[in-house]
C-alpha cells in the first residue's frame, strides 16, 4: 500500500510536468490550430536559460526563474514571428514540419552552446522531504504539483475571464471572422506563443531537480506530453493536466508493477486505446461535421 | 515550348506525355546503368541508399502526398520488413520468397494500422503513428527469441538464384534500382487507376469523395497497406545493405527523415520522392566535404582579397573549429526544413517546375503563378 502511494505521488509529480508541456501544446493549439512539435525543446531551452541565470551567474533562484521565464516569453514571440507567422493559414502539415525543424534547430544549438553534459540546478526544494507517517514525499515533487495547480488556475481564469483570453478563443474558432471583428489576430498569436513558452520554461525549471537538463530532454518529454494532450482532448486546458497526470501515473505504475519495457510503452498503448474508443479525448469537444 | 493537345482520355493518362520524356528518362536510365563502372565504390554505396530511401519515399508519398494521411511511423514498417527478411533468412528461405513475404506481412500490418487511423484526422493520426512506431521499436527490443533484442541481428549476404550478391557489388545496386523503377512505374499506374484517383479525391476533400460514392474507409486502409508494403520491400534491401540491424536504427529520427524526403523533394510528385532521397543521402557527405575543405577555401578567398596570410590562417582555424562543432548537422537540418516550408513548399521538384516554366514562357513569366493561397481554415477540429 505504501509503495502504491509512493508510486502514485511520484507518478503525479512526473505527470504534472507532462501536463505542463501538454498545456503549452494546448494553448497554442487552442488559439491557432497549430501543433507545436518544438514545445519540448522550448522547455529544454527554458531549463538551460534558468541554468545560465542561476547556476552560472549565481542569481537568486526566484530571480533567475523569473528571468528565464521572461527571456523565453520573448523567445517564443520571436519564434512565432520568424517561423510560424508566415505560414499561418496554410495546411497543418506545413506547420507541423516547420515546428519539427525548429525543434531540431533548438536542440542542436543548445547542444553547441551548453555542451552535452547533464546539468543540474540547485533549488530551494532540493533537499527537504515531507514525512507523513512512514510516507516520504520529496519537496521538489510536491513543488511541481503545486506549481502546476497554480498555473492551471491562472490560465483557466485568463482564458475564460479576460478579454484577451476571449480574443484567443475567438481567433481559434475562425481566424478570418476574428479579423473581421477587429481582433488583432497576429498580435494575439504572438502573445499565445509567449505564454506557451513561459509555461514550458516553468516545466523545465521545475523539472530540473528531478531529471537533469540536457539537450535531448525536450524531445523525450515532449513525446510523452503528446499522449497527455491527446488523452485529455487537444484543446482543453483541464484535459491537458488530467491527461498528463494520468500518463505520469500509468508510466510509474507500469514501471513498478509490470515487466521491464512496459514503462516506456504503456503511455502509447493507452493512447492508442483511447484514440480507438474516444478519438476526441476525455475532455475534447465533440463537434458535428459540417460540409 | 511544346503544346500538348489532349483530345481524349488516353492522352490524359499516358505514362509519357510526349517523346521528350522517353528520351530524357531513357538517357537517365542509361546513365544509371553504367554508373557502377564509372563511379567510385563510395558513391555507389550512396546511390544504393538513394534507391532505398527513394523507394520508401514513393511509399510514403502514396500515403501522405496522395491520400493526405500524414504518418510519422514509417521507420516501423521499414523495421518490420528488415526483420522479416533477417528472420526468414535464418531458415534458408530463398530471397524471392522472403522478399515477397516481407512486403506482404508489412502490408497486412499497415492495413491493421489503417483501421484505427480511419477515425483519426491530421494531428491525431500523426500521434497515433508515432505511438505505433514506439510500440514496434519496443517489441523489437524485447522479443528476443525472434529479434535477438538489443544485440541486433546479422543479415547474411544476399543470394539470388544460387548466386551470392555482396552488398557493395553492382548486381546489388541493379537490384535496388530495379525495385525502385518497378515501384515508381507501379505507383504511376496505380495513380492512373480508379484507386489512385480515389486517393487523390480523399486527399482533396473527404466529404466530396464520399458524396461521389467513394468508400473512404476502404481506400484509406488500402493506401496504408500499399504504402507499408512498399516500405517493407525497401526494408529487405535496407537490411541487406547494412548487413546488421538492431532496434535503435529504426527510431523516430528515421521516420522524420522519410518525411523530410517527401517534404524537401516535393510533396505531390513522385519526382519529389527521388529528389528528396538524393538530398537526404547526399547531405552527410556534403557536410563532411564542407568540414574538410570549406576552411581552406574561405581562407583562400580571404587571402586573395583583403587579408594577409596570418589573418587568413586565423580565419581558417576559426572556420574549421566552427565546422567541426557537434550539433552543426542537426542545426543545418532544422534550418533547411524551416526554409523549405517557408519559401518552397513544393520542394525541389517545385523549384524545377518553376525554372522550367520560366524558360518556357520567357518574357511572360509571372511570379504569382505558383503563389500559395492562404485558406484561413475554419478550424480543422470541426471537420
Amino acid at each position: 500500500m505504501l509503495d502504491f502511494v509512493q508510486q502514485l505521488v511520484s507518478g503525479v509529480a512526473l505527470g504534472c510536468v507532462y501536463g505542463l508541456i501538454a498545456l503549452g501544446f494546448v494553448l497554442v493549439y487552442k488559439a491557432t490550430e497549430v501543433v507545436n512539435f518544438a514545445q519540448g525543446d522550448l522547455m529544454m531551452l527554458g531549463g538551460f536559460f534558468a541554468f545560465t541565470f542561476i547556476g552560472m551567474m549565481g542569481l537568486n533562484y526566484w530571480v533567475g526563474f523569473a528571468g528565464a521565464v521572461a527571456a523565453m516569453a520573448l523567445f517564443g514571440m520571436l519564434a512565432e514571428r520568424v517561423v510560424v507567422r508566415p505560414i499561418l493559414g496554410y495546411p497543418q502539415f506545413s506547420i507541423i514540419m516547420a515546428t519539427i525543424g525548429l525543434g531540431y534547430f533548438l536542440r542542436s544549438i543548445a547542444g553547441m552552446i551548453w555542451g552535452t553534459d547533464d546539468l543540474k540546478i540547485e533549488t530551494p526544494f532540493s533537499q527537504g522531504v515531507l514525512r507523513i507517517g512512514s510516507l516520504v514525499l520529496a519537496y521538489d515533487k510536491l513543488s511541481v504539483i503545486a506549481a502546476t495547480m497554480i498555473l492551471c488556475t491562472l490560465l483557466y481564469l485568463f482564458f475564460n475571464k479576460t478579454t484577451l483570453g476571449t480574443a484567443m478563443r475567438a481567433s481559434s474558432e475562425n481566424m478570418l471572422a476574428a479579423y473581421y471583428m477587429g481582433i488583432p489576430v497576429k498580435r494575439v498569436v504572438s502573445v499565445v506563443w509567449a505564454i506557451s513558452a513561459a509555461v514550458a520554461t516553468c516545466a523545465g525549471v521545475l523539472l530540473a531537480p528531478i531529471t537533469f537538463i540536457h539537450s535531448n530532454v525536450g524531445l523525450v518529454l515532449g513525446l510523452k506530453a503528446f499522449p497527455a494532450a491527446v488523452l485529455g482532448g487537444f484543446g482543453s486546458i483541464p484535459g491537458a493536466v488530467v491527461g498528463g497526470v494520468l500518463i505520469g501515473v500509468i508510466e510509474s505504475m507500469a514501471g513498478f508493477y509490470l515487466a521491464e519495457g512496459w514503462k516506456d510503452v504503456a503511455p502509447y498503448v493507452v493512447l492508442l486505446a483511447v484514440l480507438l474508443l474516444k478519438p476526441e479525448g476525455l475532455f475534447g469537444l465533440h463537434v458535428r461535421k459540417k460540409v | 515550348m511544346r503544346f500538348l493537345f489532349k483530345t481524349d482520355y488516353e492522352d490524359d493518362i499516358r505514362l509519357f506525355p510526349h517523346s521528350g520524356y522517353v528520351v530524357s528518362y531513357g538517357i537517365l536510365l542509361a546513365l544509371l546503368l553504367i554508373a557502377p563502372y564509372v563511379l567510385s565504390s563510395y558513391l555507389m554505396s550512396q546511390l544504393v541508399f538513394v534507391c532505398i530511401y527513394a523507394t520508401v519515399g514513393v511509399g510514403l508519398m502514396i500515403l501522405t502526398g496522395f491520400t493526405g494521411q500524414a504518418s510519422l511511423g514509417h521507420a516501423a514498417f521499414l523495421a518490420i520488413g528488415a526483420y522479416t527478411a533477417a528472420y526468414l533468412q535464418k531458415y534458408n528461405v530463398p530471397f524471392p520468397v522472403y522478399f515477397v513475404a516481407a512486403g506482404v506481412l508489412t502490408g497486412c500490418i499497415g492495413a491493421l494500422v489503417g483501421f484505427p487511423a480511419l477515425r483519426l484526422q491530421g494531428i491525431y493520426l500523426v500521434i497515433a503513428t508515432i505511438s505505433f512506431a514506439f510500440i514496434v521499436e519496443e517489441i523489437l527490443a524485447r522479443w528476443e527469441s525472434v529479434t535477438n533484442g538489443n544485440e541486433g541481428m546479422r543479415v547474411k549476404t544476399l543470394s539470388l538464384l544460387g548466386v551470392t550478391v555482396p552488398r557493395d557489388s553492382p548486381t546489388f545496386y541493379f537490384l535496388c534500382l530495379a525495385v525502385l523503377v518497378l515501384t515508381i512505374v507501379g505507383t504511376l499506374n496505380l495513380l492512373r487507376s480508379p484507386t489512385g484517383r480515389a486517393f487523390v479525391a480523399i486527399r482533396d476533400s473527404e466529404t466530396a469523395a464520399r458524396s461521389m460514392g467513394i468508400n473512404v474507409a476502404l481506400y484509406k486502409v488500402k493506401s496504408f497497406a500499399i504504402s507499408a508494403a512498399i516500405t517493407g520491400f525497401a526494408g529487405v534491401l535496407f537490411a541487406h545493405k547494412l548487413s546488421f540491424i538492431s532496434p535503435e536504427m529504426f527510431t523516430l529520427q528515421l521516420s522524420i527523415e522519410f518525411i523530410i524526403v517527401i517534404l524537401i523533394g516535393g510533396i505531390f510528385s513522385l519526382h519529389g520522392a527521388v529528389l528528396g532521397a538524393i538530398f537526404i543521402v547526399m547531405i552527410d557527405p556534403f557536410l563532411t566535404y564542407l568540414k574538410d575543405d570549406m576552411p581552406g577555401i574561405i581562407a583562400g578567398i580571404a587571402a586573395t582579397f583583403w587579408a594577409g596570410p596570418a589573418t587568413a590562417a586565423e580565419i581558417q582555424s576559426k572556420v574549421a573549429a566552427f565546422a567541426s562543432l557537434n550539433g552543426l548537422k542537426g542545426a543545418i537540418y532544422g534550418i533547411i526544413i524551416v526554409l523549405f516550408v517557408l519559401f518552397e513548399p513544393l520542394g525541389l521538384y517545385g523549384r524545377w517546375l518553376k525554372i522550367k516554366l520560366f524558360f518556357q514562357l520567357f518574357p511572360l513569366y509571372k511570379r504569382a503563378t505558383f503563389k500559395r493561397q492562404k485558406i484561413y481554415v475554419k478550424s480543422e477540429r470541426n471537420r
